[in-house]
């Protein structure tokens, strides 16, 4: 199902970068509106809070953490490419961002108990 | 892109390496236990350099998101030119917009 | 016995299936030109080295761009199946044969051509071979405009426009050369909308490159140049 020409560790970490960039321009905006719920005082905040703390929201939170991770390890990887001439092109070093940022959602699921 | 714009994308990227790291830093360990307003709000109220680091992230967030955006729309859809460009300056303004207004809303009210 | 299922038609068409015997050492334009001598002499192809050193029988192997005669059967039709299909982001003319002058025309529209300037040189230029500029160029003169990176480009796929990793790769291995007067509309040529900024760092051209350039790193340094002109307010 995936073409032949795609099964390579370039093609997967521009994918992976480009799907959780667009998912964060999308949580972006919601993340500034619950935010600036804290205009009309900590109680409207705590309010809205409260709502989020269902199962499929803490999933998504989760995905968002994990989502910005991975843009940022695979965004730093096209960085250290493009300014540092960095020639890594193995699966391994795709596997290190890949791993840091599961790390970090690790991170989040055990503290945000 | 244009050159412009690459090169304000790379440069905000540089900066967001530097937010975003910081950012996950503060959040992973205050979200121990739990997050409630109060907590939020009593270290962010009235910090102005804690306000200074976030409007920087703010602005940088504004640059970087709509021109990666741009590029997917260009890439993936049938829509590019002006109008494209327009619609992407209203979504970086919009963003720049909503996020000074949630920093005011943290750290000011 | 091997099957074949080969593309007939232009951008329109169906695939069309052989029967091909294997044999020892067999390569894929070894199958192509006995479908075409043997078979069906209406089938459309290029060739003409046929010992890699030409880059004409550049075709879609099973999904991957690759020159056809250095590509083993043994190697890529494991389970005795081949899919010949004309090279991607190219029009076909016909069958397995495509037109190359999108390619060219963004060679040319991206500089890749040497500048002398108004004035010829009044001697030779001396350029050791280990400067780090000859090192960058030398990385990537040995292109033979084959069109397997271009064929293997996603960017290329998506925006038709994108000057491509091989007329990038070319720009690149110029403004390293040291005689070249021409660097300032190059590189304003491969700093717009279509140019080096396009590239998302995908690697196909260089994972598939038949003679292991790497214009990956060429549109890198392409970049590099672009940030620094632009930081210090040149255009």
């Amino acid at each position: 199902m995936i073409r032949a020409a795609h099964r390579q560790p370039g093609f997967v970490a521009a994918l992976a970068h480009r799907l959780s960039g667009l998912a964060l321009a999308i949580f972006l905006p919601l993340h500034f509106l619950a935010l600036a719920t804290a205009l009309n005082g900590a109680e409207a905040l705590d309010a809205f809070l409260a709502v989020t703390r269902n199962p499929f929201v803490q999933a998504s939170e989760l995905g968002i953490v994990v989502a910005l991770a991975i843009h940022m390890t695979l965004g730093l990887r096209v960085l250290a490419i493009e300014l540092f001439d960095f020639r890594e092109t193995t699966l391994a070093a795709l596997s290190a961002c890949a791993a840091c940022a599961f790390a970090v959602g690790l991170v989040f699921l055990l503290n945000a108990g | 892109m244009t050159a412009a714009l690459f090169v304000a994308q790379r440069l905000s990227a540089i900066v967001l390496a530097i937010a975003v790291a910081a950012h996950l830093g503060t959040i992973l360990y205050a979200v121990r236990g739990g997050l409630t307003a109060g907590d939020i709000l009593a270290r962010t109220h009235g910090n102005a350099w804690l306000a200074a680091f976030y409007a920087a992230f703010v602005i940088a967030v504004a640059v970087h998101a709509p021109i990666g955006l741009r590029n997917v729309l260009r890439e993936w859809t049938a829509w590019r030119g002006t109008t494209l460009d327009l619609v992407m300056a209203a979504f970086a303004l919009g963003l720049l917009a909503l996020g000074l207004r949630a920093i005011v809303a943290v750290f000011v009210a | 016995m091997l099957s074949v299922d080969v593309w007939r038609g232009t951008r329109e068409g169906r695939f069309q299936a052989f029967q091909v015997p294997r044999r020892e050492n067999q390569t894929v334009l070894d199958v192509v030109t006995e479908i075409q001598r043997e078979q069906d002499p209406t089938l459309a192809y290029r060739f003409a080295c046929r010992v890699g050193m030409c880059g004409s029988c550049a075709m879609m192997v099973n999904g991957r761009p690759r020159w056809t005669c250095r590509t083993r059967v043994s190697e890529v039709a494991g389970d005795g199946h081949l899919r010949l299909e004309p090279l991607r982001n190219l029009t076909v003319v016909k069958d397995l044969a495509v037109e190359m002058t999108q390619f060219f025309d963004k060679w040319r529209d991206a500089k890749g051509f040497f500048e002398p300037g108004p004035q010829p040189a009044k001697e030779f230029a001396t350029v050791p071979p280990a400067t780090p500029e000859r090192q960058a160029a030398d990385a990537g003169i040995e292109c033979i405009g084959c069109g397997v990176c271009y064929s293997a480009c996603d960017v290329v796929a998506w925006d038709k426009d994108y000057l491509g990793p091989a007329a990038l790769n070319r720009a690149w291995t110029l403004v390293n050369d040291v005689r070249d007067q021409g660097n300032d509309a190059r590189l304003r040529s491969v700093s717009d909308d279509n140019g080096c900024v396009a590239c998302h760092t995908h690697m196909s051209c260089t994972k598939f490159c038949p003679k292991a350039i790497a214009p990956t790193y060429a549109i890198a340094g392409l970049k590099r140049t672009v940030l620094r002109r632009a930081l210090r307010g040149g255009r």
